[in-house]
Protein backbone atom coordinates (compact mmCIF):
# COMPACT_ATOMS: atom_id res chain seq x y z
CA UNK A 1 0.00 0.00 0.00
CA UNK A 2 1.30 3.30 -1.25
CA UNK A 3 -1.29 5.13 0.84
CA UNK A 4 -3.57 4.14 3.89
CA UNK A 5 -6.68 5.64 4.35
CA UNK A 6 -5.83 7.27 7.63
CA UNK A 7 -3.93 8.89 5.13
CA UNK A 8 -6.17 9.91 2.96
CA UNK A 9 -8.95 11.27 5.34
CA UNK A 10 -5.80 13.43 7.15
CA UNK A 11 -4.84 15.06 3.38
CA UNK A 12 -9.10 15.46 2.71
CA UNK A 13 -8.91 17.55 5.72
CA UNK A 14 -5.60 19.16 5.09
CA UNK A 15 -7.58 20.24 1.43
CA UNK A 16 -10.63 21.49 3.38
CA UNK A 17 -12.85 18.85 1.64
CA UNK A 18 -15.59 16.79 3.59
CA UNK A 19 -15.14 13.52 2.30
CA UNK A 20 -18.28 10.69 2.77
CA UNK A 21 -17.43 6.90 4.13
CA UNK A 22 -17.75 4.87 0.26
CA UNK A 23 -15.75 8.51 -1.04
CA UNK A 24 -12.61 7.38 1.65
CA UNK A 25 -13.00 3.86 0.13
CA UNK A 26 -12.85 4.88 -3.34
CA UNK A 27 -10.21 7.10 -3.34
CA UNK A 28 -7.98 5.16 -1.38
CA UNK A 29 -8.21 2.47 -3.66
CA UNK A 30 -7.60 5.04 -6.69
CA UNK A 31 -4.85 7.17 -5.17
CA UNK A 32 -3.08 3.93 -4.08
CA UNK A 33 -2.98 2.83 -7.53
CA UNK A 34 -1.77 6.38 -9.09
CA UNK A 35 0.60 6.57 -6.66
CA UNK A 36 1.90 3.12 -7.24
CA UNK A 37 2.09 4.49 -10.85
CA UNK A 38 4.06 7.54 -10.58
CA UNK A 39 6.90 5.19 -8.74
CA UNK A 40 8.52 4.65 -11.60
CA UNK A 41 10.08 8.26 -11.79
CA UNK A 42 12.14 7.19 -8.89
CA UNK A 43 14.05 4.90 -12.01
CA UNK A 44 15.13 8.16 -12.63
CA UNK A 45 18.34 9.20 -11.66
CA UNK A 46 17.71 13.25 -10.81
CA UNK A 47 20.67 14.08 -8.76
CA UNK A 48 22.19 17.44 -10.15
CA UNK A 49 18.93 18.03 -12.14
CA UNK A 50 17.84 21.67 -11.91
CA UNK A 51 13.44 21.51 -11.22
CA UNK A 52 11.50 23.56 -14.06
CA UNK A 53 9.00 25.34 -12.60
CA UNK A 54 8.19 27.23 -16.05
CA UNK A 55 9.07 25.72 -19.60
CA UNK A 56 9.15 29.13 -20.80
CA UNK A 57 12.54 31.27 -19.28
CA UNK A 58 10.84 34.27 -16.99
CA UNK A 59 11.66 37.19 -15.53
CA UNK A 60 9.80 38.83 -12.36
CA UNK A 61 7.49 41.08 -14.32
CA UNK A 62 7.65 44.88 -12.66
CA UNK A 63 5.46 47.86 -13.84
CA UNK A 64 5.32 51.17 -11.91
CA UNK A 65 3.58 51.37 -8.87
CA UNK A 66 0.46 53.30 -9.61
CA UNK A 67 -3.41 52.97 -8.63
CA UNK A 68 -5.55 51.71 -11.58
CA UNK A 69 -9.25 51.55 -11.70
CA UNK A 70 -10.69 48.75 -9.77
CA UNK A 71 -14.49 46.49 -10.89
CA UNK A 72 -15.70 48.08 -7.95
CA UNK A 73 -17.34 47.18 -4.86
CA UNK A 74 -21.07 46.54 -6.13
CA UNK A 75 -19.40 44.55 -8.49
CA UNK A 76 -17.52 42.77 -6.26
CA UNK A 77 -19.96 41.67 -4.07
CA UNK A 78 -22.23 40.75 -6.80
CA UNK A 79 -21.50 36.99 -6.98
CA UNK A 80 -20.90 36.65 -3.20
CA UNK A 81 -23.44 34.26 -1.56
CA UNK A 82 -24.08 36.36 1.52
CA UNK A 83 -22.98 39.92 1.86
CA UNK A 84 -23.55 43.36 3.87
CA UNK A 85 -23.61 46.77 2.54
CA UNK A 86 -19.52 46.20 1.35
CA UNK A 87 -18.47 43.23 3.31
CA UNK A 88 -18.55 39.33 2.57
CA UNK A 89 -20.63 37.22 4.89
CA UNK A 90 -19.11 34.36 6.99
CA UNK A 91 -20.58 31.96 9.40
CA UNK A 92 -19.70 33.29 12.83
CA UNK A 93 -15.83 32.21 13.68
CA UNK A 94 -15.29 33.47 17.19
CA UNK A 95 -18.01 31.71 20.09
CA UNK B 1 -23.62 24.84 -49.10
CA UNK B 2 -25.55 25.97 -46.38
CA UNK B 3 -24.43 29.04 -44.18
CA UNK B 4 -23.07 27.11 -40.92
CA UNK B 5 -21.11 24.80 -43.59
CA UNK B 6 -18.84 27.73 -44.41
CA UNK B 7 -15.43 27.78 -43.15
CA UNK B 8 -14.12 31.40 -41.27
CA UNK B 9 -12.17 32.68 -43.82
CA UNK B 10 -14.88 32.06 -45.91
CA UNK B 11 -17.87 33.45 -44.43
CA UNK B 12 -15.62 36.26 -43.95
CA UNK B 13 -15.20 36.55 -47.97
CA UNK B 14 -18.96 36.76 -48.19
CA UNK B 15 -19.00 39.17 -45.79
CA UNK B 16 -16.83 41.25 -46.93
CA UNK B 17 -18.40 41.11 -50.38
CA UNK B 18 -21.69 41.78 -48.56
CA UNK B 19 -23.08 38.50 -50.09
CA UNK B 20 -24.33 37.56 -46.34
CA UNK B 21 -25.19 39.91 -43.33
CA UNK B 22 -23.54 38.84 -39.62
CA UNK B 23 -27.29 39.02 -38.88
CA UNK B 24 -27.83 35.93 -40.96
CA UNK B 25 -24.91 33.93 -40.46
CA UNK B 26 -25.71 34.00 -36.62
CA UNK B 27 -29.16 33.19 -37.00
CA UNK B 28 -28.73 30.24 -38.89
CA UNK B 29 -26.05 29.28 -36.75
CA UNK B 30 -28.43 29.83 -33.64
CA UNK B 31 -30.84 27.66 -35.75
CA UNK B 32 -28.76 25.40 -36.24
CA UNK B 33 -27.67 24.75 -32.32
CA UNK B 34 -31.28 24.40 -31.83
CA UNK B 35 -31.85 21.65 -34.44
CA UNK B 36 -28.97 19.38 -33.10
CA UNK B 37 -27.59 20.51 -29.56
CA UNK B 38 -30.29 18.35 -27.93
CA UNK B 39 -28.28 15.44 -29.45
CA UNK B 40 -24.42 16.99 -28.94
CA UNK B 41 -24.88 19.09 -26.00
CA UNK B 42 -21.62 21.16 -27.14
CA UNK B 43 -23.29 23.56 -25.35
CA UNK B 44 -24.00 24.77 -21.64
CA UNK B 45 -24.82 27.99 -22.37
CA UNK B 46 -26.49 29.93 -25.86
CA UNK B 47 -26.43 33.98 -25.31
CA UNK B 48 -29.08 34.27 -28.91
CA UNK B 49 -29.85 37.89 -27.19
CA UNK B 50 -26.19 39.57 -26.84
CA UNK B 51 -25.23 37.62 -30.36
CA UNK B 52 -28.08 38.97 -32.36
CA UNK B 53 -27.10 42.52 -30.69
CA UNK B 54 -23.23 42.11 -31.49
CA UNK B 55 -24.39 40.77 -35.05
CA UNK B 56 -26.47 44.10 -35.54
CA UNK B 57 -23.07 45.56 -34.51
CA UNK B 58 -20.53 43.92 -36.94
CA UNK B 59 -22.86 44.61 -39.65
CA UNK B 60 -22.76 48.22 -39.54
CA UNK B 61 -19.17 48.17 -38.58
CA UNK B 62 -18.89 46.45 -41.91
CA UNK B 63 -21.16 48.93 -43.63
CA UNK B 64 -18.55 51.29 -42.75
CA UNK B 65 -15.92 49.56 -44.39
CA UNK B 66 -13.68 48.61 -40.95
CA UNK B 67 -14.28 44.64 -41.70
CA UNK B 68 -11.63 42.60 -39.40
CA UNK B 69 -11.08 39.13 -40.65
CA UNK B 70 -13.35 38.51 -37.37
CA UNK B 71 -15.90 40.44 -37.60
CA UNK B 72 -19.26 39.02 -38.03
CA UNK B 73 -17.98 35.74 -37.15
CA UNK B 74 -20.22 33.36 -34.60
CA UNK B 75 -17.98 32.37 -32.51
CA UNK B 76 -18.02 30.39 -28.92
CA UNK B 77 -15.90 29.56 -26.26
CA UNK B 78 -15.00 26.98 -23.64
CA UNK B 79 -16.94 27.55 -20.59
CA UNK B 80 -13.36 28.06 -18.88
CA UNK B 81 -13.25 31.74 -20.74
CA UNK B 82 -14.32 34.14 -18.17
CA UNK B 83 -17.26 36.24 -20.21
CA UNK B 84 -18.38 39.72 -18.76
CA UNK B 85 -22.39 39.23 -18.05
CA UNK B 86 -22.72 35.58 -19.11
CA UNK B 87 -22.88 32.85 -16.73
CA UNK B 88 -18.91 31.09 -16.69
CA UNK B 89 -19.19 27.75 -15.22
CA UNK B 90 -15.97 25.96 -16.23
CA UNK B 91 -18.20 22.87 -16.02
CA UNK B 92 -18.92 22.54 -12.34
CA UNK B 93 -21.49 23.11 -10.25
CA UNK B 94 -19.50 25.57 -7.62
CA UNK B 95 -19.66 27.95 -10.65
CA UNK B 96 -23.26 26.94 -11.53
CA UNK B 97 -24.52 30.79 -11.09
CA UNK B 98 -21.52 32.55 -11.28
CA UNK B 99 -21.93 35.99 -13.52
CA UNK B 100 -17.92 37.07 -14.69
CA UNK B 101 -17.56 40.93 -13.73
CA UNK B 102 -14.84 41.20 -16.55
CA UNK B 103 -13.66 39.42 -20.00
CA UNK B 104 -10.63 37.90 -20.14
CA UNK B 105 -7.99 38.82 -22.35
CA UNK B 106 -8.45 36.55 -25.48
CA UNK B 107 -12.44 37.05 -25.11
CA UNK B 108 -11.98 40.69 -25.16
CA UNK B 109 -9.48 40.77 -28.20
CA UNK B 110 -12.09 38.79 -30.39
CA UNK B 111 -14.57 41.00 -29.47
CA UNK B 112 -12.76 44.02 -30.14
CA UNK B 113 -12.55 42.50 -33.65
CA UNK B 114 -16.13 42.17 -34.28
CA UNK B 115 -16.80 38.48 -33.57
CA UNK B 116 -20.10 37.54 -32.27
CA UNK B 117 -19.87 35.15 -28.97
CA UNK B 118 -22.93 32.94 -30.03
CA UNK B 119 -22.65 30.89 -26.57
CA UNK B 120 -20.44 29.01 -23.94
CA UNK B 121 -18.78 25.01 -24.69
CA UNK B 122 -19.63 22.29 -22.45
CA UNK B 123 -16.18 20.79 -21.14
CA UNK B 124 -14.62 18.52 -18.23
CA UNK B 125 -15.17 19.99 -14.90
CA UNK B 126 -12.24 22.87 -14.73
CA UNK B 127 -10.25 21.30 -17.59
CA UNK B 128 -9.62 17.90 -15.75
CA UNK B 129 -10.46 15.27 -17.69
CA UNK B 130 -9.97 13.59 -21.32
CA UNK B 131 -13.60 12.43 -22.44
CA UNK B 132 -15.96 15.83 -21.60
CA UNK B 133 -17.65 13.16 -18.90
CA UNK B 134 -16.92 15.24 -15.82
CA UNK B 135 -19.08 18.22 -16.99
CA UNK B 136 -21.54 18.91 -14.07
CA UNK B 137 -24.17 19.81 -17.18
CA UNK B 138 -24.17 15.96 -18.54
CA UNK B 139 -21.19 14.39 -20.96
CA UNK B 140 -21.17 15.91 -24.90
CA UNK B 141 -21.26 13.73 -26.94
CA UNK B 142 -19.15 12.93 -30.27
CA UNK B 143 -20.82 14.15 -33.61
CA UNK B 144 -19.31 11.26 -35.64
CA UNK B 145 -21.21 8.61 -33.27
CA UNK B 146 -23.36 10.35 -30.66
CA UNK B 147 -22.41 6.51 -27.69
CA UNK B 148 -18.48 7.96 -27.76
CA UNK B 149 -17.36 10.86 -26.52
CA UNK B 150 -16.19 13.77 -27.99
CA UNK B 151 -12.61 13.77 -26.02
CA UNK B 152 -11.66 16.48 -23.43
CA UNK B 153 -11.33 18.78 -21.90
CA UNK B 154 -12.14 20.83 -24.42
CA UNK B 155 -14.72 18.65 -25.63
CA UNK B 156 -17.79 21.06 -25.94
CA UNK B 157 -15.36 23.15 -28.27
CA UNK B 158 -14.17 20.47 -30.73
CA UNK B 159 -18.00 19.03 -30.83
CA UNK B 160 -19.28 22.19 -32.06
CA UNK B 161 -17.19 22.91 -34.84
CA UNK B 162 -17.52 18.93 -35.89
CA UNK B 163 -21.40 19.76 -35.70
CA UNK B 164 -21.37 22.94 -37.42
CA UNK B 165 -22.44 24.79 -34.08
CA UNK B 166 -19.90 27.48 -34.28
CA UNK B 167 -17.68 28.70 -36.88
CA UNK B 168 -14.57 28.71 -34.85
CA UNK B 169 -13.70 28.07 -31.20
CA UNK B 170 -11.04 28.73 -28.45
CA UNK B 171 -10.32 26.11 -25.81
CA UNK B 172 -7.42 25.88 -23.59
CA UNK B 173 -4.86 22.79 -23.47
CA UNK B 174 -3.06 21.44 -20.15
CA UNK B 175 -2.22 18.07 -21.80
CA UNK B 176 -4.00 17.97 -24.11
CA UNK B 177 -7.22 19.27 -23.59
CA UNK B 178 -7.21 20.98 -26.91
CA UNK B 179 -5.75 18.49 -29.57
CA UNK B 180 -7.14 15.63 -28.20
CA UNK B 181 -10.66 16.44 -28.50
CA UNK B 182 -9.60 17.77 -32.19
CA UNK B 183 -8.36 14.46 -33.02
CA UNK B 184 -11.56 13.00 -31.77
CA UNK B 185 -13.81 15.26 -33.73
CA UNK B 186 -11.99 15.70 -36.92
CA UNK B 187 -10.97 18.91 -36.87
CA UNK B 188 -8.01 21.64 -35.98
CA UNK B 189 -7.16 22.41 -32.72
CA UNK B 190 -4.06 24.35 -32.03
CA UNK B 191 -1.88 24.36 -28.21
CA UNK B 192 0.54 27.43 -28.64
CA UNK B 193 3.72 28.06 -26.95
CA UNK B 194 3.18 28.14 -23.40
CA UNK B 195 3.38 32.14 -23.10
CA UNK B 196 2.20 32.90 -26.30
CA UNK B 197 -1.91 33.69 -25.58
CA UNK B 198 -2.36 35.46 -22.61
CA UNK B 199 -4.48 33.36 -19.53
CA UNK B 200 -5.71 36.42 -17.94
CA UNK B 201 -9.63 35.56 -17.50
CA UNK B 202 -8.64 31.87 -17.99
CA UNK B 203 -9.79 29.70 -15.15
CA UNK B 204 -7.01 28.45 -13.72
CA UNK B 205 -6.26 24.74 -13.60
CA UNK B 206 -2.30 23.78 -13.61
CA UNK B 207 -0.95 27.32 -14.01
CA UNK B 208 2.91 26.45 -15.64
CA UNK B 209 0.85 24.37 -18.42
CA UNK B 210 -1.99 25.72 -18.90
CA UNK B 211 -2.71 27.47 -23.08
CA UNK B 212 -5.37 29.32 -24.96
CA UNK B 213 -5.97 27.70 -28.19
CA UNK B 214 -8.04 28.03 -31.40
CA UNK B 215 -10.27 24.98 -32.63
CA UNK B 216 -11.37 25.58 -36.09
CA UNK B 217 -12.34 23.92 -39.39
CA UNK B 218 -8.80 23.93 -40.87
CA UNK B 219 -5.55 25.45 -40.67
CA UNK B 220 -6.48 28.86 -41.84
CA UNK B 221 -8.69 29.46 -39.69
CA UNK B 222 -6.33 28.47 -36.94
CA UNK B 223 -4.02 30.66 -38.46
CA UNK B 224 -6.71 33.71 -38.31
CA UNK B 225 -7.71 32.89 -34.69
CA UNK B 226 -4.09 32.46 -33.23
CA UNK B 227 -2.91 35.90 -34.96
CA UNK B 228 -6.22 37.54 -33.13
CA UNK B 229 -5.58 36.21 -29.43
CA UNK B 230 -1.84 36.15 -29.44
CA UNK B 231 0.24 38.58 -28.00
CA UNK B 232 1.76 39.99 -24.45
CA UNK B 233 -0.40 41.13 -22.40
CA UNK B 234 0.59 43.31 -19.04
CA UNK B 235 -2.24 41.25 -16.76
CA UNK B 236 -0.36 38.18 -17.76
CA UNK B 237 3.03 37.92 -16.17
CA UNK B 238 3.80 34.61 -18.00
CA UNK B 239 2.96 35.67 -21.07
CA UNK B 240 5.63 36.68 -23.13
CA UNK B 241 6.77 40.51 -25.06
CA UNK B 242 7.59 37.90 -28.77
CA UNK B 243 5.86 39.69 -31.38
CA UNK B 244 3.00 38.06 -33.33
CA UNK B 245 4.12 36.81 -36.78
CA UNK B 246 1.22 37.20 -39.76
CA UNK B 247 0.27 33.69 -39.58
CA UNK B 248 -1.29 33.70 -43.09
CA UNK B 249 1.99 35.23 -44.77
CA UNK B 250 3.83 32.21 -44.36
CA UNK B 251 1.01 29.16 -44.61
CA UNK B 252 1.69 28.62 -48.24
CA UNK B 253 5.26 28.24 -47.80
CA UNK B 254 5.09 24.60 -48.40
CA UNK B 255 6.94 21.90 -46.39
CA UNK B 256 9.63 21.39 -49.34
CA UNK B 257 13.13 21.34 -47.42
CA UNK B 258 11.53 20.52 -43.86
CA UNK B 259 13.32 18.27 -41.69
CA UNK B 260 10.55 16.41 -39.66
CA UNK B 261 11.48 13.85 -37.30
CA UNK B 262 8.89 10.68 -36.30
CA UNK B 263 10.03 10.08 -31.58
CA UNK B 264 10.35 6.25 -32.28
CA UNK B 265 8.89 6.37 -28.56
CA UNK B 266 5.62 7.40 -30.13
CA UNK B 267 5.57 5.04 -32.78
CA UNK B 268 4.83 2.09 -29.91
CA UNK B 269 3.46 -1.59 -30.27
CA UNK B 270 0.36 -1.75 -29.79
CA UNK B 271 -0.49 1.42 -31.57
CA UNK B 272 -4.21 1.45 -32.54
CA UNK B 273 -3.79 -0.31 -36.37
CA UNK B 274 -6.03 2.82 -37.95
CA UNK B 275 -3.77 4.91 -36.17
CA UNK B 276 -0.69 3.64 -37.47
CA UNK B 277 -2.15 3.56 -40.93
CA UNK B 278 -2.60 7.22 -40.67
CA UNK B 279 0.81 8.02 -39.81
CA UNK B 280 2.16 5.82 -42.72
CA UNK B 281 0.09 7.36 -44.66
CA UNK B 282 0.77 11.12 -43.61
CA UNK B 283 4.58 10.68 -43.59
CA UNK B 284 4.64 9.29 -46.81
CA UNK B 285 2.92 12.54 -48.15
CA UNK B 286 5.11 14.67 -46.24
CA UNK B 287 7.85 12.90 -48.06
CA UNK B 288 6.15 13.01 -51.93
CA UNK B 289 6.09 17.25 -50.85
CA UNK B 290 9.53 17.38 -50.45
CA UNK B 291 10.12 16.86 -46.70
CA UNK B 292 12.85 14.73 -45.07
CA UNK B 293 11.71 12.28 -42.76
CA UNK B 294 14.28 10.96 -39.83
CA UNK B 295 13.86 9.28 -36.63
CA UNK B 296 14.32 10.91 -33.87
CA UNK B 297 14.20 9.74 -29.63
CA UNK B 298 12.05 11.48 -26.94
CA UNK B 299 13.59 8.84 -24.58
CA UNK B 300 11.89 10.15 -21.46
CA UNK B 301 8.67 9.80 -23.17
CA UNK B 302 7.49 6.97 -20.63
CA UNK B 303 7.71 9.10 -17.42
CA UNK B 304 5.58 12.27 -19.51
CA UNK B 305 2.12 11.25 -17.97
CA UNK B 306 3.18 10.46 -13.86
CA UNK B 307 5.57 14.26 -14.33
CA UNK B 308 1.98 15.70 -15.31
CA UNK B 309 -0.02 13.62 -12.90
CA UNK B 310 2.14 14.99 -10.19
CA UNK B 311 3.07 18.60 -11.67
CA UNK B 312 -0.67 19.49 -12.51
CA UNK B 313 -2.65 18.63 -9.56
CA UNK B 314 0.18 19.94 -6.89
CA UNK B 315 -0.72 22.68 -9.10
CA UNK B 316 -4.53 22.85 -9.06
CA UNK B 317 -4.60 21.85 -5.57
CA UNK B 318 -3.65 25.29 -4.86
CA UNK B 319 -5.52 27.02 -7.79
CA UNK B 320 -8.90 25.53 -6.46
CA UNK B 321 -8.34 26.97 -3.04
CA UNK B 322 -9.76 29.85 -3.95
CA UNK B 323 -13.48 27.83 -4.34
CA UNK B 324 -14.10 28.07 -0.91
CA UNK B 325 -18.11 29.56 -0.74
CA UNK B 326 -17.06 33.10 0.01
CA UNK B 327 -16.45 35.55 -2.38
CA UNK B 328 -18.38 33.64 -5.07
CA UNK B 329 -19.42 30.28 -6.48
CA UNK B 330 -21.69 27.58 -3.92
CA UNK B 331 -21.94 28.16 -0.44
CA UNK B 332 -23.17 25.04 1.49
CA UNK B 333 -25.97 25.32 3.33
CA UNK B 334 -25.79 22.90 6.19
CA UNK B 335 -22.33 24.23 7.55
CA UNK B 336 -21.96 24.51 11.41
CA UNK B 337 -18.74 27.42 11.41
CA UNK B 338 -16.58 28.45 8.87
CA UNK B 339 -14.00 25.89 8.53
CA UNK B 340 -17.02 23.31 8.05
CA UNK B 341 -18.63 26.00 5.11
CA UNK B 342 -15.32 25.37 3.37
CA UNK B 343 -15.08 21.71 3.93
CA UNK B 344 -18.94 21.28 3.10
CA UNK B 345 -18.99 24.12 -0.12
CA UNK B 346 -16.19 22.05 -2.20
CA UNK B 347 -17.85 18.87 -1.05
CA UNK B 348 -20.97 19.31 -2.40
CA UNK B 349 -19.93 21.60 -5.46
CA UNK B 350 -16.57 19.50 -6.92
CA UNK B 351 -17.80 16.37 -8.78
CA UNK B 352 -15.40 12.84 -8.41
CA UNK B 353 -12.29 14.00 -11.00
CA UNK B 354 -12.25 17.15 -9.17
CA UNK B 355 -11.82 15.87 -5.83
CA UNK B 356 -9.45 13.27 -6.80
CA UNK B 357 -7.14 15.69 -8.32
CA UNK B 358 -7.05 18.01 -5.40
CA UNK B 359 -6.27 15.03 -3.29
CA UNK B 360 -3.49 13.83 -5.14
CA UNK B 361 -2.52 17.32 -5.39
CA UNK B 362 -2.47 17.64 -1.73
CA UNK B 363 -0.23 14.89 -0.82
CA UNK B 364 2.37 15.85 -3.46
CA UNK B 365 2.78 18.91 -1.88
CA UNK B 366 2.17 17.88 1.40
CA UNK B 367 5.20 17.56 4.40
CA UNK B 368 7.24 14.83 4.01
CA UNK B 369 5.86 14.03 0.60
CA UNK B 370 6.98 17.29 -0.95
CA UNK B 371 10.37 16.17 -1.94
CA UNK B 372 9.69 12.63 -3.36
CA UNK B 373 6.64 13.40 -5.64
CA UNK B 374 6.64 17.22 -6.37
CA UNK B 375 10.52 18.10 -6.81
CA UNK B 376 11.01 14.85 -8.00
CA UNK B 377 8.59 15.79 -11.17
CA UNK B 378 9.79 19.06 -11.60
CA UNK B 379 13.43 17.47 -12.20
CA UNK B 380 11.51 14.85 -14.35
CA UNK B 381 10.03 17.71 -16.24
CA UNK B 382 13.72 18.95 -17.06
CA UNK B 383 14.62 15.95 -18.67
CA UNK B 384 11.92 15.91 -20.65
CA UNK B 385 12.05 19.17 -21.87
CA UNK B 386 15.49 18.50 -22.66
CA UNK B 387 14.23 15.64 -24.76
CA UNK B 388 12.79 18.40 -27.31
CA UNK B 389 15.34 21.09 -27.48
CA UNK B 390 18.07 18.70 -28.23
CA UNK B 391 15.42 16.56 -31.06
CA UNK B 392 15.20 20.19 -32.33
CA UNK B 393 18.62 20.78 -32.54
CA UNK B 394 18.18 17.96 -35.75
CA UNK B 395 14.91 18.88 -37.20
CA UNK B 396 12.10 21.42 -37.17
CA UNK B 397 8.62 19.73 -36.91
CA UNK B 398 7.70 16.30 -35.17
CA UNK B 399 5.18 14.01 -36.33
CA UNK B 400 2.74 11.89 -33.84
CA UNK B 401 -0.07 10.34 -32.77
CA UNK B 402 -2.31 12.77 -31.13
CA UNK B 403 -3.82 9.83 -29.19
CA UNK B 404 -2.89 6.06 -29.04
CA UNK B 405 -6.86 5.58 -30.21
CA UNK B 406 -10.02 6.89 -32.16
CA UNK B 407 -12.30 7.82 -29.57
CA UNK B 408 -14.07 5.33 -27.44
CA UNK B 409 -17.46 4.71 -25.76
CA UNK B 410 -18.77 7.15 -23.15
CA UNK B 411 -18.45 5.21 -19.94
CA UNK B 412 -15.69 3.21 -21.27
CA UNK B 413 -12.81 4.62 -18.88
CA UNK B 414 -15.06 5.96 -15.83
CA UNK B 415 -14.20 3.43 -13.68
CA UNK B 416 -10.55 3.72 -14.27
CA UNK B 417 -8.87 6.99 -13.84
CA UNK B 418 -5.26 5.48 -14.53
CA UNK B 419 -6.38 4.11 -17.88
CA UNK B 420 -8.08 7.79 -18.65
CA UNK B 421 -4.66 9.66 -17.86
CA UNK B 422 -2.97 7.25 -20.20
CA UNK B 423 -5.22 7.94 -23.44
CA UNK B 424 -3.43 11.38 -23.30
CA UNK B 425 0.20 9.74 -23.27
CA UNK B 426 1.21 11.71 -26.50
CA UNK B 427 0.18 14.99 -25.97
CA UNK B 428 1.18 15.71 -22.00
CA UNK B 429 4.95 15.84 -23.40
CA UNK B 430 4.38 19.28 -24.86
CA UNK B 431 2.70 20.94 -22.25
CA UNK B 432 5.85 19.65 -19.74
CA UNK B 433 8.26 21.08 -22.93
CA UNK B 434 6.38 24.41 -23.26
CA UNK B 435 6.41 24.37 -26.62
CA UNK B 436 3.60 24.24 -29.04
CA UNK B 437 1.45 21.58 -31.57
CA UNK B 438 -1.29 20.94 -33.32
CA UNK B 439 -3.91 18.09 -34.06
CA UNK B 440 -5.20 18.26 -38.07
CA UNK B 441 -7.85 15.61 -39.40
CA UNK B 442 -5.61 12.73 -41.11
CA UNK B 443 -7.87 9.91 -41.13
CA UNK B 444 -10.85 7.99 -40.04
CA UNK B 445 -10.91 4.28 -38.36
CA UNK B 446 -13.12 1.39 -39.79
CA UNK B 447 -15.56 1.92 -37.54
CA UNK B 448 -15.97 6.03 -38.74
CA UNK B 449 -14.65 7.73 -36.75
CA UNK B 450 -11.91 10.49 -37.22
CA UNK B 451 -8.05 10.35 -36.69
CA UNK B 452 -5.67 13.31 -36.11
CA UNK B 453 -2.06 13.59 -36.18
CA UNK B 454 0.17 15.94 -33.81
CA UNK B 455 2.88 18.72 -35.27
CA UNK B 456 4.92 19.38 -32.51
CA UNK B 457 6.89 22.35 -33.40
CA UNK B 458 10.20 24.51 -31.70
CA UNK B 459 9.08 26.81 -28.81
CA UNK B 460 7.32 29.60 -30.78
CA UNK B 461 7.71 27.59 -34.26
CA UNK B 462 3.84 28.17 -34.73
CA UNK B 463 4.13 29.36 -38.05
CA UNK B 464 6.02 26.13 -39.45
CA UNK B 465 3.55 23.83 -37.80
CA UNK B 466 0.78 25.65 -39.28
CA UNK B 467 2.83 25.95 -42.49
CA UNK B 468 3.08 22.16 -42.40
CA UNK B 469 -0.64 21.41 -41.69
CA UNK B 470 -1.63 23.34 -44.29
CA UNK B 471 0.42 22.10 -46.67
CA UNK B 472 -1.42 18.52 -45.45
CA UNK B 473 -4.81 19.56 -45.83
CA UNK B 474 -4.39 21.00 -49.15
CA UNK B 475 -3.55 17.08 -50.00
CA UNK B 476 -6.33 15.85 -48.49
CA UNK B 477 -9.59 15.72 -48.01
CA UNK B 478 -10.27 14.83 -44.31
CA UNK B 479 -11.22 18.09 -43.08
CA UNK B 480 -13.42 18.80 -45.50
CA UNK B 481 -15.77 15.45 -43.93
CA UNK B 482 -18.76 16.03 -42.16
CA UNK B 483 -20.29 14.32 -39.12
CA UNK B 484 -24.31 13.10 -40.65
CA UNK B 485 -26.54 14.41 -37.94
Amino acid sequence: MKITRAEVEHVAKLARLELSEPELDTFTAQMDSILAYVEKLNALDTDGIVPTSHAVPMENAFRPDQPKDSIGVEAALANAPQHTDSFFQVPKVIE
Amino acid sequence: MEIFDLTLHELHEKLKAKELSSVEATKAMLARIEAVDGKVHAYITVTPEQALAEAEAADQRIAAGNIDLLTGIPVALKDIFVTKGIRTTCGSKILENFIPPYDGTAVAKLKERGAVIVGKLNQDEFAMGSSCESSYFGSCKNPWNLECIPGGSSGGSAAAIAAREATATLGTDTGGSIRQPASHCGIVGLKPTYGRVSRYGVIAYASSLDQVGPMTRDVKDAAIMLGAVAGHDPMDSTSVDTPVPDYLATLEAGVKGLKIGLPAQYYIEGLDPDVKRSMDEAIALYKSLGAEICEVSLPHTEYAVATYYLIATAEASSNLARYDGVRFGHRSENAKGLIDMFAKSRAEGFGDEVKRRIMLGTYALSSGYYDAYYLKAQKVRTLIMQDFLKAFESVDLLLTPVAPTPSFKIGEKLADPLQMYLSDIFTIPVNLAGTCGMSIPAGMSAAGLPIGLQLIGKPFGEETVLRAGYAFERETDWHNLRAAL
